[in-house]
């Protein structure tokens, strides 16, 4: 790419220098608006990060202190209670169940939608994305009657069989494409060999897919993680999640702001991780379709 | 709609492939098809039965008498449901033009920064809102918003003015929402509209400039069409997700104070599971599963138009 296709503006003047751009004061401003960008996007984390380390006198002062003496209390009682672990580990029960249930419903019919016509196909697939519009109020009613009948109030396996709303489609949507992606010659290769079509999946395609379904089980895994309306309404102590914890903290007099922060921290913490790791699939993994 | 509309099965003919590895193909696609059926349609169809009836939580053993469309009515004529429906309404006017202009406004910028590093690091940075666990970022947004010592009313007092109840006010409380959910979402409007910028021709823009066209007409004629796919992909899933949302305002302000941030969904949840009305609060699911299928046919005419699974 030349120096000329990226100048932006007043491109006259950069017909015809092909080196270096020389700094402009355009460029200064570019470079400020980026950087206030980036601070406007992760100011939220600090502070709630440094707000879950500091005394908490330290959290009412006005002016916001800069500096301070950090302090990892907050963290030790949060888990001197035990219930934000507690919450913590029902997520992550809830939330790789649920995960490891849609990627192992969801690639082999993944795969065959990817190899084969039916009737019925496009229906199925609008059904898949249609998904991704349905409000969870107009469900989350008959789902907590339907668990009350069957006294599954309050389980985790209940909860995984809830999200599956979500993540079966998210994992169907994104690994038909990566299924679509291995040659078909791949296939009759294995046919030849005596390979039937299950064996032709699991032993052939199911490995050359795993970057698309590492990505789709990352992004089941998050949505699961952060989802607090099913979780409010169909869980109460035995597999309360840790989003329901922390909404937990918005009742009752005083409100303890450095416990409150740290649980946040410790909650948000796999999510960010995971998020850095596929962020270029997440905007995919959110509109179906629309970005490729 | 198309040849294939008739029904959702996975029995149908499979083309030229033998009986046994149609019966093998059925039975993986079926767990998934059955695993969605129960969840996926069972529960819609049990609000629909429930939504023609007197039904109390107080009472479970109890289906309650049929009442038609009574519910329907009720729901229609009630003011607090278009009370609901109108903030839901004043959010997504609040929300939506300002996320799509800093939307590709960014996305302009990025995509033409010459500092390529910097971007490519607030590409990544861009995800966290969006991705962050949303009942934690009203956590965070409580916090903020406090009026002793909240940071918003810190930058308000740098410029002398009096802090303000943010939370405790009608007004305050709905602004607080608002910027919440710019601030969470206007990443993943940009990124979305980065994507669209990246198909756009590098030639088209050189020989433009070579026009001298100024940036706004290189950015209405050229760029601008690339990104109205996207364009209309966000209005939809936005439509979407502020009908769907409940955990940042149920976090932040609970709905209040009063009823002056009760959202939608906040507002169903809460005939449903505070007032115990289940026939009422599933006609109002009804109505905005109406609403939620209709988006989900614009979005699906607009991006599938053509045939997309081969």
């Amino acid at each position: 790419m030349t120096a000329v296709s990226k100048a932006k503006a007043r491109p006259a003047v950069y017909v015809g220098e092909r080196k270096r751009r020389p700094l402009t004061w355009q460029h200064i401003g570019q470079l400020a608006v980026l950087i206030f960008v980036l601070l406007l996007i992760l100011f939220p984390l600090y502070w709630m990060i440094t707000t879950s380390v500091k005394q908490t006198v330290d959290t009412f002062a006005v002016p916001p202190l800069l500096i301070f003496q950090p302090t990892l209390d907050h963290y030790q009682q949060v888990f001197a209670e035990g219930a934000v672990p507690k919450a913590a580990l029902n997520s992550l029960i809830i939330a790789g169940g649920a995960t490891i249930l849609a990627v192992l419903l969801g690639t082999p019919a993944a795969y065959v939608m990817a190899r084969f016509e039916f009737r019925g196909k496009r229906d199925l697939w609008f059904w898949y994305i249609s998904n991704r519009f349905i409000t969870p109020v107009v469900v989350v009613l008959p789902f907590f009657l339907i668990a009350r009948d069957l006294n599954a109030l309050d389980t985790h396996w209940y909860l995984i069989l809830v999200y599956q709303t979500f993540t079966i489609p998210l994992v169907v949507w994104l690994c038909l494409d990566q299924f679509r992606a291995v040659p078909r010659d791949v296939d009759d290769a294995a046919k030849v060999d005596g390979c039937n079509l299950f064996q032709t999946f699991f032993y052939i395609n199911l490995p050359l897919a795993i970057p698309g379904i590492v990505v789709s089980a990352i992004l089941s895994f998050i949505f699961s993680w952060n989802e607090l309306l099913f979780a409010l309404l169909l869980t109460r102590d035995q597999a309360r999640t840790a989003p329901v914890e922390a909404s937990a903290f918005m009742t009752g007099m005083g409100i303890r702001w450095g416990e409150m922060m740290a649980t946040g921290t410790l909650i948000v913490l796999p999510v960010v991780i995971f998020a850095a790791l596929v962020s270029r699939h997440l905007v995919r993994g959110l509109t179906m379709g629309a970005v490729k | 709609m198309d040849a294939y509309s008739a029904q959702t099965t996975v029995s149908g003919e499979m083309r030229g492939t033998r009986s046994s590895e149609r019966r093998l193909a059925i039975i993986m696609i079926a767990p998934s098809v059955i695993a969605l059926l129960v969840i996926g349609i069972y529960p819609l169809l049990f609000a629909l039965n429930v939504s023609f009836r007197s039904y109390m939580l107080t009472r479970p053993r109890d289906l309650g008498t049929f009442l038609g469309l009574q519910n329907y009515g009720t729901v229609l004529n009630d003011p607090l449901f278009w009370g609901a429906m109108g903030r839901t309404a004043t959010l997504f006017a609040a929300v939506i033009p300002t996320q799509l202009i800093f939307g590709i406004a960014l996305a302009l910028l990025l995509n033409a920064t010459r500092w390529k590093g910097l971007a490519a690091v607030l590409r990544v940075a861009l995800v966290l809102p969006f991705a962050m666990t949303p009942a934690v970022v009203g956590l965070i947004a409580r916090l903020l918003y406090n009026r002793d010592f909240g940071f918003f009313n810190y930058l308000l007092s740098l410029v002398g003015a009096q802090p303000v109840n943010w939370l405790g006010d009608p007004t305050g409380a709905m602004i607080a929402v608002i910027l919440t959910d710019i601030w969470q979402w206007t990443p993943f409007v940009a990124l979305v509209m980065l994507s669209g910028l990246t198909l756009v021709p590098q030639d088209s823009i050189d020989s433009a400039r070579l026009d001298a066209s100024n940036w706004w007409q290189i950015f209405r004629y050229i760029q601008l069409p690339f990104l109205m796919p996207g364009i209309t992909a966000v209005l939809i899933l936005r439509t979407a997700d502020i009908l769907k949302l409940f955990d940042m305002p149920f976090i932040l302000t609970r709905g209040g104070p009063g009823v002056s941030t009760e959202l939608i969904s906040l507002y169903v949840q809460r005939v449903g599971f505070r007032v115990f009305d289940m026939g009422i609060a599933s006609a109002q699911a009804v109505l905005l599963l109406i609403l939620c299928i209709i988006l989900s046919r614009l979005y699906i005419t607009f991006f599938y138009r053509e045939v997309v699974v081969d």
